[in-house]
């Protein structure tokens, strides 16, 4: 009796150093790093487990979203009529999606830098104005944004029919502010002292800018570009409002209709296939971003970049 | 600095032009505005005049014959009867369907805050070590399409999917569940998987920004951990806070393809969905536009807050 009175408040005072996760959690599962970080990773094993399965389903030799059979390439390519390689529909579909992405990239990249250029030098009433509007089509929600440029084709500017015209200029609309945005931070950090050192070696504005601004903003650039392809590729609401025949429906598209129509294996090893192109794009974008920064100490981390938004 | 240069800005000064960067370099007046011309033009042609259209179309005419819309572009001549009978449905008919938008909305914003300050307070005060590895963890989302991460969701709550297998294997229900038609616990599920990703790094951005030295005055004062989190990081993480709640729910109010993915049913229709089915169906197309600017009307104040938000992070570092 005496000897548990003696070793109980020391024991307490002075936990064993081996004590093993279970054992601390069991003597205390309040204490707040192992409460929270249970938390933390339970949220990261509902978000990324879904996907991991879905991803699984594409190579599974079987129709059933839960019976597991062999690995199989079936919905990918072996299949003869039913796999993304030799539906015509999908296979088509694919082909659209990298259409408008790249469209989509190569137009609204070059418009967003230069306003953001533009607008970080002009000051002025009509200037705040023109931004308005720019960060106005930022936070529009998209089933607005879509619509509207969908009644416009309809009724206002009929010259341009529905389909794949008609979807990049929407495209372009709600993507062009991400290249803003992205650059205009990046214009931030990189300060004015550049362009003025170069023109006090005696360059001409346009040369200051191409040969000193410009690459210094190429990791913005390269961000960007990546942003606006994945966002393109993966967007259905605009892109579904100004589709016109069948053949102008993106991967997206189809996914959207058939997913809850014609559930398909075939319609897994579509998505995963975007989801592959999305990451080869953004694996390629952070290799040149990580070549342009080299050596330099400041700039927007991608981590800042994925936090814009 | 040379001569020239100092001239120049008095003479430019007068003319109310800007005088770039003060420093002796000068561009001519319209050098930069220049710059954001085509940008500028394409939001005038492809973004102001849309939602104008859309205004001219909730306020326009139905055709006679052909039952589609008929814009009326000039102000003096809008004829409010079409907006008018869709407000009115919005206090009668509709009713139900602003309920359950607000509804949905607010509880599945309201749980995201909760699971996602968890998560980001976690990573970014005890991340430690593994704070790179959960950061590309958290990330990873922002490049799976929304598609694939619903898609993922319908696969696993079938009818033949793993939930309703492994909830009859442990025999805690008798039949399979059919959660995929018309459950409101399933659309706020979806619309938290959804969109829970946008919170999380905006708010660990803004906790990780958090001077630790306020803390720990925090401590040193004598107030316990709780009383810190409440006393100190709670209030002082409160711009980032909203800041993440208007970020997920303006997209979330305009919401409809969740809801048709893992619902379908008319059980849980949301504002998102009347504008959708509107524009599918012929003769209805003065009511899709009626709503978009009902909606409109109903995010534009956290829409300005988050274009504040968004212009102040660009301004100040």
């Amino acid at each position: 009796m005496s000897e548990s009175v003696f070793t109980g408040p020391q024991t307490r005072a002075l936990p064993r150093a081996g004590g093993g996760f279970v054992r601390r959690w069991v003597r205390n599962p309040w204490r707040r790093p192992t409460i929270l970080a249970t938390i933390t990773w339970a949220y990261l094993a509902w978000s990324l487990i879904p996907l991991v399965i879905a991803i699984a389903v594409s190579f599974n030799a079987s129709r059933s979203s839960s019976a597991v059979h062999l690995f199989s390439l079936q919905w990918w390519w072996t299949d003869p009529s039913d796999s993304l390689l030799h539906d015509p529909e999908l296979h088509s579909a694919v082909i659209q999606s990298l259409r408008l992405s790249l469209a989509t990239m190569a137009i609204a990249v070059p418009l967003g830098v230069a306003f953001a250029l533009g607008i970080d030098r002009w000051h002025g009433r009509l200037a705040t104005g023109v931004n308005f509007v720019m960060l106005l089509s930022f936070v529009m929600p998209e089933i607005i944004l879509g619509l509207s440029v969908f009644f416009v084709f309809s009724f206002l500017i009929k010259f341009v029919p529905l389909g794949s015209t008609a979807q990049i200029l929407g495209l372009v609309t709600f993507q062009v502010s991400y290249p803003v945005i992205i650059v205009r931070a990046r214009l931030l950090s990189i300060g004015k002292e550049y362009e003025e050192a170069a023109m006090d070696l005696g360059a001409t504005p346009r040369q200051s800018i191409r040969a000193v601004l410009l690459p210094l903003l190429y990791p913005a650039i390269f961000a960007s570009a990546a942003i606006v392809f994945a966002d393109t590729i993966d967007d259905f609401v605009t892109v579904r409002y100004l589709s016109g025949p069948v053949s102008s429906e993106p991967l997206s598209v189809k996914i959207y209709n058939f997913a809850r129509g014609q559930p398909s294996p075939a319609i897994n090893a579509a998505a995963t296939f975007m989801l592959g192109s999305t990451i080869v794009v953004a694996a390629v974008a952070y290799l040149l971003y990580r070549a342009f920064t080299k050596g330099q100490r400041t700039g927007a981390g991608l981590g800042d970049l994925a936090t814009q938004f | 600095m040379s001569a020239p240069s100092q001239a120049e800005p008095a003479r430019r000064s007068a003319r109310r032009s800007h005088r770039a960067s003060d420093e002796g370099i000068h561009y001519s007046r319209w050098f930069w505005p220049s710059f954001t011309i085509p940008a500028s033009i394409w939001l005038a042609i492809l973004f102001i005049l849309p939602l104008y259209t859309v205004i001219s179309i909730a306020f326009g005419t139905v055709d006679p014959i052909f039952r589609g819309p008929l814009p009326i572009y000039e102000p003096w001549w809008w004829s409010g009867e079409q907006f008018g009978r869709v407000l009115d449905d919005s206090f009668g008919f509709y009713r139900i369907v602003y309920i359950h938008t607000f509804e949905y909305v607010i509880v599945a914003s309201a749980l995201c805050l909760v699971l996602a300050y968890t998560v980001a307070y976690y990573v970014a005060r005890y991340g430690g070590k593994r704070k790179t590895l959960l950061l590309a963890l958290l990330i990873a989302p922002f490049f799976i399409s929304y598609l694939m991460r619903m898609l993922a969701w319908i696969n696993l709550l079938d009818s033949e999917g793993y939930i309703n297998k492994i909830l009859t294997f442990l025999h805690l229900v008798p039949h399979p569940i059919d959660w995929l038609s018309g459950r409101p616990s399933t659309v706020i599920m979806g619309l938290v998987y959804g969109y829970i990703p946008y919170m999380i790094l905006p708010l660990y951005a803004f906790l990780d920004r958090i001077d630790i030295n306020l803390l720990e005055a925090g401590r040193d004062l004598g107030a316990g951990p709780a009383r810190t989190f409440f006393r100190v990081t709670l209030p002082l993480s409160r711009p980032g806070i909203l800041a993440a709640l208007v970020i997920v729910s303006l997209p979330m109010m305009g919401d409809y393809y969740t809801n048709n993915l893992l619902s379908g049913s008319p059980k849980t229709t949301m504002l998102g969905n009347l504008i959708d089915d509107a524009v599918g169906s012929t003769g209805q197309g003065n009511k899709a536009a009626a709503f978009v600017l009902i909606l409109m009307a109903l995010v534009l104040i956290p829409m300005l807050y988050y274009m504040r938000s968004t212009a102040r992070s660009l301004l100040t570092r």
